[in-house]
Order: structure tokens, then C-alpha cells, then sequence
């Protein structure tokens, strides 16, 4: 087994290895002023490539922009046009029905549980088969001495442009401390010291070292306690099942949603009191062609869902870019990096051996400074699969020790490792990965959208991180945002008398198409992407 | 052309790409995946699978997402396994030797085979995670089990009938509530949010003008 890099590869680590040393040792790079990272942003953000999205030309938020692969899913047709769906026997009947088997999901189930009502939750693939089992660097929370909900506040909205929603940051950040404390009683393994101190670190933007991990399995950790958790308290989960539809009922309220079995295609309505959105982001849409850090079924189901059902999107022309998705090798082409591979100290080195950014700008600034890097200045790394920058790995343990980077990096060494490439000896190639949809459906504070008694919670709501998402503040937002749509669901379905279903709502939105004159052969929710090879014919 | 292999996707030869990961083989081969097939990148356990290469007689576990493939590779997916998860409030129960017994006792008919460790897609110790779960080292179960994806090759492979990862989760609960210290600066901060001490702080932010609260993020003090 040998190092999969090219010998055009190998002459350039020679310069990063040079001024190795002097990195470890020497000051901080300098980080940008905000005039500088404005124009930067304006310059080589993705979001910024207008000639990416389009106006969506129906619905609430007609006249807006979003990208064209969203305005497509948002204004194609519904699964079961023309079906007339029986909605008077339905197969499950509920208090709360939760959309989505995720870190929102789950929390959101087990806060209805708590709160006493009947609650169920659907789920396309698996429960935990979802983006929060994915999320490696951690949660943040501000619970020590030197931080406070303010501070942490303050980090939010300046990361996110100040184009957040001030009271779902409050929310965020007030709720922060407890919310990792719920976690860890529920018996979450966080990196502590000897003394129970929460072992805490930096991410991009943040001012106070607030990063509470569980080495860099952190999602997954969590995934699955509260997987175990949903499970332990016997919360029915009906898996490999997709809702495709909200079902309302004549006051316009939502009252339950038409599922499929993703295997044998079997059309199902569950009626329920309220209903939870959890179905999570949207990077399996390939804005712009980009790979994806994304779980499988990140395809934006809950925003076409709830934009049919006449709920507002907000910010839906945002997404972030991380910027250290992986460039190289071929296999794991798109996945993350976690950012706290800078946390610790790896910084981006151009293929001259050169530092050309503060490791830890936010993450827009900082997949654009890479994009910039490659693109403008031409001093990307080139290998076979794609251009992109130097992270130099080595300097972890350089700076902390030997041993630290597989302590507290495993997965991340073990994903290199099953290429041949050892991120302890040599760096990595990184470029910009489509990562969090950082807008979505917009809600109030009690996590209710525009539609009366239908919730959102997690990474399909938007307003809460603004323009752009700081590090972990997303598994924080699961958890926050989850448990109170739980909450706030349980408590308002014991007041909830349903009348008669009806899916008119669909039926009046395929008019509004028709009336724009839009008309497309797709259907969607797209459930999942196709990865098959085009140009084979096949019957379906 | 790009090197080609023959791989047996359930028994059937396909001639895919020698780069693919066996996840991608199954795609380039005309498969549109429901079952199987998760985060693809190494952390959710959809994708188990078993393999062979066509003249050895040893068995391989791996990640369909996270493996590639080989000439001559017999491969098939194990998108579930039933493993024997056993409920409990974790509020009730405790750290002792007993919970294991009374909930997962099979655990000590393990015969020492080895074959769970050696089919394990992490490369972890799992027969020695289950030896420390047996005696109660549940803090040694859980850092020895910690990068568990829960994909239930091990479990596959076990002449026991131990479900392993559930084991292992039930120890890394248990030490992450009650043997881990008490993170007391997170209760204290807590109790201080509920007592309403941070009201003033976060209203008086929230409460500035736009272009004050600019001024406050740019020249924001950053803890080194």
C-alpha cells in the first residue's frame, strides 16, 4: 500500500513541509477585516453566482429568488396528482405526527412523548439515517466562565450577515446550555476532563472556545442515544416510509400527511392533530453541480411539502459551502472535514507552501478564499479528481502532541486511512463541499410555520442562522429547535379538534401552476437522488 | 478506458470501474438504492456487507460506501440485521454488573471466537469490548466501542447471538450519565439562564442598533 498522490502532489508537500515549523511556531495569519471578506464574498460565494437561481414563479414566496434546482422540485408535480387519495379511513391516527428520523426528529418525539401526547414518527430511510449522524465537530454552548448567551448572540448574527431572526438566536443561544445538559443526562459521551469540565474548543467565528464534542463522532453519538432513546420509550417508527403530502383539513389547519412506502410504493395517510417537519437539508439537490457532505436522502422534501401546503420559505437562496470538503481521493470525493481539524490547528496552505487565510474565518469567507485560491490566483492543488488547497494535517500533532489527532480525530484518520493516505504524516487536498441549507421554512419562536399547526424543526427552517451557519450551531439547532417543537406540538394537539381532511390545497396549487403556465414532467418531493448511469434505457 | 474489474453482486457479474466503491459499483450497475445505503461516507452503518474473493475462504465485513472493489469480489449486502435491543429508562437503571445480566446475558456465553473483532467494517476490539461489558468496565466498553457504527456484521457473524453494538451502547449511556464527572460549570450555567441572571445581558444586545451591533462583532475580543 503506498500514498495514492502524484509526484506533481509530492514536489509540492516538499513546500508545505518547509515552512511547517515556522507555522507551528509563529503567530496567528491575520483575519480579515469586514471589508475585505464582503468583497471577497460578493466576488466568489456561490450564493452570489447569479446566474444559479431563478425566480420561483407561484407561491408565497413568488417573485423571490432560489436555486433553479429548488424552484424545479418547488414547482413540479405533486406525487399523486389526479389520484383521488381515501382520507376518510386513514391507516395511522395520531396526536403528533413527526416527519423525519433525524437529531430534530427524535428530539422532537421524545419532547411530545414527554409532554404526553401520542406521537409517531415516518421516516424515508432508517431513523438516524440523517445528516446529524454525520456532523463530526460538535455543538456549542455557552457554559463557561469567560462566555455567556450574549456573547454567543453576538458570534450567531455576526456569522450570519445579521440577516438572522433575533428571536430564534435568542432562543438558540439561551437554550444552549440546557440543551447540551439534556444531552449529556440522557447519557451523551462528551469529551470531558477528569473533573467533568467540558473539554472546549473554537470553531470558524466563534469568539469563546464553546465547541463541546464527542471526539469527532459528535452527531453520531448523539444520533444514537436519542435513537436509543426514541426507542426505549417505545414511540412507534414507521421507517422506509415517505410523507409526500400535507394533509390539511377545511379550517386550513394541518392535519396529518399521505406517506409511501419507499419499497413497495403502497400509499398511506396518517392523520394527526399536529404536525413536525423534521425532514432536514438539501444537499443531494447538487446546487451548481457541487458534491455534497450529505446524507442520501438530503433532497429538500419538507420545504416542497410545506410550500404546497402554503408555508413561506425564508432565506432559501442561502446555502453554505463548507470549505473543507474532501478533493481527493475519488471515493470519498465531497465528504467532510471536520472544521475542528482546524480547531486544533491545521491551517490551508496553497501548492507553493504558502498560508493564505486564517484557518478559522467563518465558513463562507472560507470556501471562498479557497474558490479564490484555485480559480483566481491559480494556486490550487491539482490532482486527478479536482483542484483545491493543502489542510495541513501534520501540524496537530505538532502542536499537541503526538497521538492527539488520533484521539481526538479518529474518524476523520480512519476515512483517510481506508485510502492509504496517513493525515498524521501527510496533509490533505480540500475544496468546497455542499454542506447545510442555511435557510428553509420560516418559523415563529413556538416552531410553528405560516400553516396553522404544522412545526418545523432543524435544518429545514430557515431564519435562525441567518446567511450562514457558524459550526455547531447546527447540531445545537436540532437539538433546541427539536425538543421545542415537541414541546409546543404535545401541548397545542390536546386543544386541536381536527375537522374533515382534504388535500385541496394541492389541488388549487397544480391550478396556480397551470395558470403561470408551468409545466414539467417532474414530480417531487424527489425522496432521493439517481446516481445510475444516464443514456441506458430501461423500463420502469 | 478506465481499469475495469469483475465484481458478483449477489452472485451476478457486473465489469465496473476498478476506482468504484462497492456502494458506487452497485449504482453503475443499474441499481437505484433504497436499502443500503446511508450517509455514504463511513458513519451510519446502512451499508453493511459481507464479501468474499472468488479462491479465498475468508469472509470480510466492510462498508459498502467505504470499500472498493476488487476483482473477483462476491459481495452482498446486509442492509439489516436483527439485533436484540433491550428497552429500559435510563433514568432506573444503574451502572452495575447486574444490569448487563438482566439485560443482555448472552453476552456470557461468548465462546472467544473472535470472529465479531475480526469482522467488525471499524476495526475495533469487539470481542474485548464485550469481555469489559461482561465484568462491568463499562467506561473500557465505551471508549473500546466508540467509533461503533452499529452496521451488525459482528452480530451477523456471533455464534453467541450477542447483539454487540447494542451492548456496547447500553455501556457508553451508562458511563456518559452516570460514571463520567458532573460537568458543573454546565449545571451552574444553566441554573443561572433559568434564574433569568442572563435576561439583561441578552436584551441589552439584542436591543442595539444595527450598526453598533456590527461595531460590537468586528472588534469583538477572541479568546486565544
Amino acid at each position: 500500500m503506498s500514498l495514492p498522490y502524484t509526484q506533481e502532489m509530492l514536489d509540492s508537500i516538499k513546500k508545505v513541509e518547509a515552512g511547517r515549523s515556522a507555522r507551528v511556531n509563529g503567530p496567528e495569519p491575520r483575519r480579515m477585516t469586514a471589508d475585505e471578506k464582503d468583497a471577497l464574498l460578493q466576488k466568489f460565494h456561490p450564493d452570489y453566482n447569479t446566474s444559479s437561481f431563478e425566480e420561483i414563479k407561484v407561491g408565497p414566496n413568488k417573485g423571490q429568488k432560489a436555486p433553479k434546482e429548488l424552484v424545479e422540485m418547488l414547482q413540479a408535480n405533486s406525487r399523486i396528482k389526479d389520484m383521488d387519495i381515501n382520507l376518510k379511513d386513514p391507516d395511522f391516527d395520531v396526536d403528533v405526527l413527526v416527519i423525519g428520523g433525524g437529531g430534530a426528529g427524535a428530539s422532537a418525539a421524545i419532547e411530545a412523548n414527554e409532554g404526553g401526547a401520542n406521537v409517531m414518527i415516518v421516516t424515508k430511510l432508517r431513523i438516524g439515517d440523517a445528516n446529524t449522524m454525520m456532523a463530526e465537530g460538535g455543538i456549542q454552548a455557552a457554559d463557561k466562565e469567560n462566555d455567556s448567551p450574549a456573547q454567543h448572540y453576538l458570534d450567531v448574527m455576526g456569522g450570519g450577515h445579521f440577516a438572522n431572526v433575533p428571536e430564534l438566536v435568542r432562543k438558540l443561544v439561551c437554550d444552549g446550555p440546557s440543551a447540551v445538559n439534556w444531552l449529556d443526562h440522557l447519557g451523551v459521551l462528551f469529551d470531558k476532563d477528569e473533573n467533568g469540565n467540558m473539554i472546549t474548543t473554537h470553531g470558524g467565528g466563534t469568539s469563546r472556545k464553546r465547541m463541546h464534542a464527542a471526539a469527532d463522532y459528535s452527531g453520531a453519538e448523539i444520533m444514537r442515544v436519542l435513537r436509543d432513546e426514541v426507542i426505549n420509550r417505545g414511540i412507534p417508527v414507521v421507517d422506509f416510509t415517505a410523507a409526500i403530502e400535507i394533509i390539511k383539513d377545511t379550517e386550513g389547519k394541518a392535519a396529518g400527511a399521505v406517506l409511501m412506502n419507499m419499497e413497495t410504493k403502497e400509499l398511506l395517510v396518517a392523520r394527526a392533530k399536529t404536525v413536525v417537519i423534521a425532514t432536514g437539508g438539501a444537499g443531494r439537490m447538487h446546487y451548481q453541480g457541487f458534491p455534497t457532505s450529505n446524507h442520501y436522502g438530503a433532497t429538500a422534501d419538507g420545504l416542497v411539502m410545506a410550500y404546497r401546503a402554503g408555508a413561506e420559505l425564508l432565506y432559501q437562496d442561502t446555502l453554505q459551502y463548507h470549505p473543507t470538503g474532501v478533493a481527493f481521493p475519488a471515493q470519498i470525493y465531497g465528504a467532510l472535514v471536520t472544521e475542528k481539524v482546524r480547531s486544533m490547528g491545521a491551517m490551508f496552505v496553497n501548492r507553493e507552501g504558502e498560508v493564505f487565510m486564517h484557518p478559522l474565518e467563518t465558513r463562507d469567507v472560507a470556501a471562498s478564499g479557497i474558490i479564490r485560491e484555485t480559480k483566481e490566483r491559480g494556486l490550487g492543488v491539482h490532482t486527478p479528481v479536482a483542484d483545491g488547497v493543502w489542510l495541513d494535517t501534520p501540524m496537530i500533532d505538532m502542536i499537541h502532541g503526538k497521538g492527539t489527532l488520533e484521539k481526538r480525530l479518529p474518524g476523520m484518520l480512519r476515512m483517510y486511512m481506508r485510502y492509504d493516505i496517513d493525515m498524521r504524516e501527510v496533509p490533505i487536498v480540500v475544496y468546497p463541499t455542499l454542506h447545510y441549507q442555511n435557510g428553509g421554512i420560516k418559523i415563529g419562536v413556538n416552531g410553528m410555520s405560516g400553516v396553522e399547526n404544522l412545526y418545523v424543526a432543524g435544518e429545514a427552517v430557515g431564519g435562525i442562522h441567518g446567511r450562514n451557519r457558524l459550526m455547531g450551531n447546527s447540531l445545537l439547532d436540532i437539538i433546541v429547535f427539536g425538543r421545542n417543537a415537541g414541546q409546543q406540538a404535545s401541548k397545542k394537539c390536546k386543544e386541536v379538534e381536527l375537522k374533515e381532511l382534504t388535500l385541496s390545497h394541492v389541488d388549487a396549487f397544480e391550478k396556480m401552476l397551470d395558470e403561470a403556465g408551468l409545466h414539467n414532467d417532474l414530480v417531487s418531493p424527489k425522496l432521493l437522488p439517481d446516481y445510475r448511469p444516464q443514456g441506458v434505457t430501461r423500463l420502469n | 478506458m478506465a481499469d475495469m474489474v469483475n465484481v458478483y453482486l449477489f452472485g451476478k457479474k457486473y465489469e465496473v470501474p476498478a476506482s468504484l466503491t462497492i456502494m458506487e459499483a452497485f449504482e453503475y450497475s443499474g441499481y437505484q438504492l433504497v436499502r443500503g445505503c446511508g450517509c455514504r461516507n463511513g458513519f451510519c452503518g446502512a451499508c453493511a456487507t459481507i464479501y468474499r474473493i472468488k479462491g479465498e475462504t475468508e469472509l470480510h465485513g466492510c462498508l459498502a460506501c467505504s470499500t472498493k472493489v476488487e476483482d473477483n469480489m462476491y459481495v452482498a449486502t446486509l442492509p439489516f440485521f436483527p439485533l436484540e435491543k433491550k428497552v429500559y429508562d435510563i433514568n432506573q437503571i444503574k451502572p452495575t454488573e447486574q444490569i448487563m445480566m438482566q439485560l443482555y446475558p448472552e453476552i456470557y456465553s461468548c465462546v472467544g471466537c473472535n470472529a465479531c473483532t475480526k469482522a467488525c467494517t471499524q476495526g475495533l476490539n469487539v470481542m474485548q469490548y464485550i469481555a469489559y461489558a461482561q465484568r462491568g468496565e463499562y467506561e473500557k466498553c465505551a471508549e473500546e466501542s466508540f467509533d461503533c457504527v452499529m452496521c451488525g456484521v459482528c452480530s451477523a457473524r456471533c455464534p453467541a447471538g450477542i447483539s454487540h453494538p447494542q451492548v456496547a451502547l447500553l455501556a457508553r449511556r451508562l458511563t456518559g450519565k452516570y460514571l463520567k464527572p458532573e460537568a458543573k460549570h454546565l449545571t451552574e450555567r444553566v441554573k443561572a439562564i433559568e434564574n433569568g441572571e442572563f435576561d439583561a445581558l441578552v436584551e441589552a444586545i439584542m436591543d442595539k442598533p444595527l450598526e453598533e451591533l456590527k461595531e460590537l462583532y468586528n472588534n469583538r475580543e477572541i479568546e486565544k
